[in-house]
């Protein structure tokens, strides 16, 4: 094993060629790429163990314990392992709260170096970087239902999470809830591993059958398609599948005890003690947009996304972003992007002689393992009222638990957009920075305005994208020009 | 196609100070057309201090003391008319402001300014206080042991600015007012009987129009014969996450507001090519805020923010109907929260009534072009 | 809520305690597994409505698994390792600042 493991901020050089933020597939495959290359390379990643959310605790688990987990996460341990043993600074545990572009010229060329504020260890700091590779993967999009901020509702990703880095699995009466993919790949591994599931509850929009059908051909020659009905045929024999489910809603006292739903017009409700949501999963962009890259929709995704160039360079010079961060294609489609993102930034960096065959091989790779996507993006669209919730009650701002019927009330007053209602409602401005609530609030005021999120934009978001504390902020070099702009001007008392 | 309305009067900017007029134009019973920005237009609205603040304010420009203190008067009249409106309570807290003080050098230099206020004034200014180290630390326990003393004011609070402006566009709406985004006037045609005001937007034409625009008033004013000269001016701040209440009052440089989050201020920077915050400018305002609240220490920052202050060549607002152009008025300021309640209680009425009163000549821009006195 | 598929041998737990209550983890779990798996269900109230709430996510984007780990406040209980003799303590609403600082 040759990575350096860091484990404070004191132990980070002051500059390195490259710096990737995500220890996912795209960030270990782009370091590990770098790194071999003879790149002075950092990777920061908030996880102790290589792997992101899909290979989670990858280098820590046993085939042997958990095989359930599958041959595609079993995948992730090459990939680890060959990243530990790359000759590079690897530094688990750590925040990047923070994202600099390097300073440009008139013609957009960078003219410095990118600069990234860093938490590890209790301090902060910031450490320059020639170039800078995001690669923060994917979150679960939000799934806003009455309820759904009650103990015992936890997204699918997150009893998956449990499973693969803690060995544990919910008991009581569990109950799945949503569409796509993963929700029953989740509902296989938990049979697997002895979990009683009550109910899957199929929110998929029936509307999308016929759309989706233009994309079926080069799904029929994707990989999705055997795993997809291996795992269809497994999970329908084994449980009660409910599909056409809408009106989705969760109650209880202090705790889920029961969801209710409706279904063919008849409502029905179930009792439940846990409840597992998941409606597909959309890029993590919160760095990428504090740092100012352009940011985009994606209309099949029906999520934002940084605006990149087919070798992962945003619209900032020196910045990438690859991965699922970048849009939504899967792990593998996520390697084989962080490979070619890492020689485009060995060749801007003049690292690495220009490109040849092998890149040429890779692009044909990464478009082999796009097929299927654009069908299963299309038939897992979740319906309109999961995004937009309807039911004005409903929390879409978790953290300032801020209404769907208050977005709405804001909207009507005209506001410009997105930003201007969060100065109206706070909703985006706790902790989480508008990860639980941007697309949602982006969603509802489309709907009301019946305009695509394309014209109303999302959050602009600031540093630090993850909370800080005051003393390590404090403790951070107090420069001579930062002292004049807050202490030194002449006191004319405007504040 | 073009749009064709014609209004009696437009306000153009739905900021603090554009809304703020046109509300109190309704209250003279007007029905104001509200023409606002993009989204992520630089708005100053949604980057101030949401202090209502008459300390240290007006050093050599005693009208200016005066004005601010009379608007930090007429703010609970102002506040408690928006809740009976909208149901919105601001927030108003008007319990005494301290600065604080890290070295005797600071110290110093507020005591001064204090001082030439209060003889600018005739005595008028409001009164203040300057405390010691013991004494500081006797009203206000949590503060550190490197504040050397502070200056107190007792006219000195605060209001949620956020709900402030939220609470201002609800009474436009429920006031009968026309409030239209996405209407950035990128000129304006002073006509026979009024201004036609266009946009890629469309075109309205209106009788009297008000200029509200924060920066943009720099290039909208001389299309009606007025000026506003502005300089840069870039302020950066830093919020917290929310927290018990530890501090009754407000300062200058750290509140907390009603919600429990802590904002920490401000830089003042002339380099105004960006937006973007600096997180060395962080490093600094959190230094200086654990200086004077340790115990903030482990409370996380969740942004910086910052924006570009809205300031005239001397730091003043500037009121001024057009002589060339009657009909066409200018309001520009950097307090668009303290002024507020003289913006909609005072400036308006006197707009409503087409005339602007002696007591806001001083504020005219015509000081930029004549020597002033010394 | 949840239960493990394999109890740690007692030769390699950490013990940790949550509001005063002695709790035994795997090591190398993360502080939001480990009390999920000791049965808490509650974490903490949330800051405005004073609502109970529980991990969502568990990597890192939701930030309702806040909790105080050894006095200090809001840390993300799904991306803290836990670690033996850790003092964890649940949230209700909005921490205080002075009484942390006093302690």
């Amino acid at each position: 094993m040759s990575a350096r493991l860091l484990s404070h901020v004191e132990q980070l050089d002051e500059a390195y060629d490259l710096a990737v933020i995500g220890a996912g597939p795209a960030g270990l495959a782009a370091a590990t790429e770098a790194a071999e290359a003879g790149a002075r390379v950092l990777l920061l990643d908030e996880n102790g163990t290589p792997g992101g959310q899909i290979y989670r605790a990858i280098t820590r688990n046993d085939p042997q314990e958990l095989p359930f987990l599958g041959r595609d996460y079993w995948k992730g341990k090459a990939l680890a392992d060959s990243f530990l043993a790359a000759t590079l600074d690897y530094a688990p545990t750590a925040t990047a709260w923070s994202l600099d572009p390097a300073p440009q010229d008139r013609d957009e060329k960078a003219t410095g170096l990118a600069r990234i504020g860093v938490s590890l260890g209790g301090a902060a700091r910031r450490i320059d970087a020639r170039a800078v590779l995001l690669a923060t993967g994917a979150m679960e999009r939000p799934m806003p239902v009455p309820g759904w901020t009650l103990p015992g509702v936890m997204t699918a990703g997150a009893a998956q999470i449990a499973l693969k880095s803690a060995g544990i699995v919910p008991t009581g009466r569990v109950v799945l809830a949503g569409c796509g993919p993963l929700i029953y790949l989740l509902a296989a591994q938990l049979l697997d591993a002895g979990t009683r599931i009550v109910e899957l509850l199929d929110t998929s929009d029936r509307e999308r059958r016929l759309p989706a059908l233009r994309h079926l051909p080069g799904f029929l020659r994707s990989p999705y398609l055997s795993k997809g009905l291996g795992l269809l045929w497994k999970v329908r024999r084994s449980l009660k599948v409910v599909s056409g489910v809408t009106a989705l809603r969760i109650t209880g006292q202090g705790s889920a005890e029961a969801v209710t739903y409706c279904r063919g017009g008849r409502e029905r409700t179930l009792a439940a003690d846990c409840v597992l949501l998941h409606q597909g999963v959309v890029p993590n962009i919160n760095l990428a947009s504090a740092a100012g890259c352009a940011i985009e929709w994606n209309e099949t995704q029906r999520a934002f996304q940084p605006t990149t160039d087919g070798e992962g360079r945003s619209s900032l010079p020196g910045v990438f972003v690859v991965g699922d961060g970048a849009g939504i294609g899967g792990a593998e489609h996520a390697e084989v992007s962080g490979r070619i993102a890492a020689r485009a930034a060995l060749r801007d960096l003049g690292l690495a002689p220009e490109a040849g065959d092998d890149l040429a091989a890779l692009v044909t790779q990464r478009r082999r393992l796009a097929r299927g996507r654009a069908f299963l993006d299309n038939l897992y669209l979740p319906a309109e009222p999961f995004r937009a919730p309807q039911d004005d009650e409903t929390i879409v701002c978790r953290c300032e638990e801020v209404t769907a019927g208050q977005v709405r009330e804001a909207v009507a007053l005209g506001v410009p957009g997105p930003n201007q209602l969060k100065t109206f409602l706070r909703c985006g401005m706790g902790p989480c920075q508008g990860r639980m609530c941007a697309l949602t609030v982006s969603e509802i005021m489309a709907a009301e305005r019946s305009v695509s999120p394309a014209e109303i934009g999302v959050y602009r978001l600031r540093p630090p994208v993850k909370p800080l504390r005051l003393s390590e902020l404090a403790a951070m070099p107090q420069t001579p020009e930062a002292l004049i702009a807050v202490t030194g001007r002449t006191a004319d008392g405007d504040h | 196609m073009a749009n064709t309305d014609a209004w009696d009067i437009a306000v153009i900017g739905g900021g603090l100070v554009g809304a703020s007029i046109a509300w109190g134009l309704t209250r003279c019973g007007l029905r104001p057309l509200v023409l606002d920005g993009e989204d992520l237009d630089l708005r100053a609205s949604r980057a101030n201090f949401a202090l209502v603040w008459v300390q240290g304010k007006g050093r050599g420009a005693a009208h200016y003391a005066l004005w601010s203190s009379a608007s930090a008067g007429r703010w609970p009249e102002f506040a408690v008319a928006l809740r009976t409106q909208t149901g919105i309570d601001i927030g108003l807290r008007q319990r005494g402001a301290f600065s604080f003080a890290l070295s005797r050098g600071e110290l110093d230099a507020m005591r001064a300014e204090m001082e030439t206020i209060a003889r600018e004034t005739a005595g008028k200014a409001e009164p203040y206080e300057v405390l010691g180290p013991g004494e500081t630390r006797d009203r206000v326990p949590s503060v550190g042991a490197e504040v050397v003393g502070s200056v107190y004011s007792k006219a000195d609070g605060d209001v949620n600015a956020l709900r402030l402006f939220r609470a201002l566009h609800a009474a436009l709406q429920a006031a009968g007012a026309s409030y239209r985004s996405h209407s950035t006037v990128t000129r304006i045609e002073p006509q026979a009987g009024g201004f036609r005001l266009h946009g890629n937007w469309g075109e309205v034409f209106a009788r009297r129009v008000v200029l509200a625009a924060g920066v943009g008033n720099a290039y909208l004013a001389p299309m009606v014969g007025l000026s506003a000269p502005l300089k840069r001016s870039k302020g950066q701040i830093i919020v917290t996450e929310r927290c018990a209440p530890f501090f009754p009052y407000t300062s200058a440089t750290i509140r907390q507001t009603d919600e429990g989050g802590v904002m920490i201020g401000d830089s003042e920077e002339t380099d105004t090519a960006s937006i973007a915050t600096n997180q060395d400018i962080s490093a600094v305002l959190a230094n200086r805020a654990l200086r004077v609240f340790p115990a903030l220490t482990n409370l996380n920052v969740v942004r910086s923010w910052s924006g570009f202050r809205i300031k005239s060549m001397d730091g003043l607002p500037i009121y001024e109907q057009s002589a060339t152009h009657p009909g066409a008025f200018l309001t520009l300021c950097h307090s668009g929260v303290t002024l507020a309640a003289n913006h909609a209680l005072v400036v308006a009425p006197q707009i409503a009534a087409g005339a602007l009163s002696t007591e806001l000549s001083p504020f005219d821009s015509r000081r930029f072009h004549v020597p002033q006195a010394a | 809520m949840f239960r493990r598929l394999r109890e740690p041998s007692p030769s390699d737990t950490v013990t940790f305690s949550f509001d005063g209550r002695a709790l035994r983890a795997a090591p190398g779990q993360s502080l939001a597994t480990a009390l999920l798996a000791a049965g808490v269900s509650a974490f903490r109230t949330s800051v405005v409505g004073g609502e109970p709430r529980a991990p969502y996510c568990l990597m890192g984007v939701c930030f309702d698994c806040l909790v105080t780990v050894d006095g200090v406040h809001n840390r993300q209980s799904c991306l803290i390792e836990v670690r033996d003799g850790m003092v964890v303590e649940s949230q209700d609403g909005a921490p205080a600042i002075a009484a942390e600082s006093a302690a």
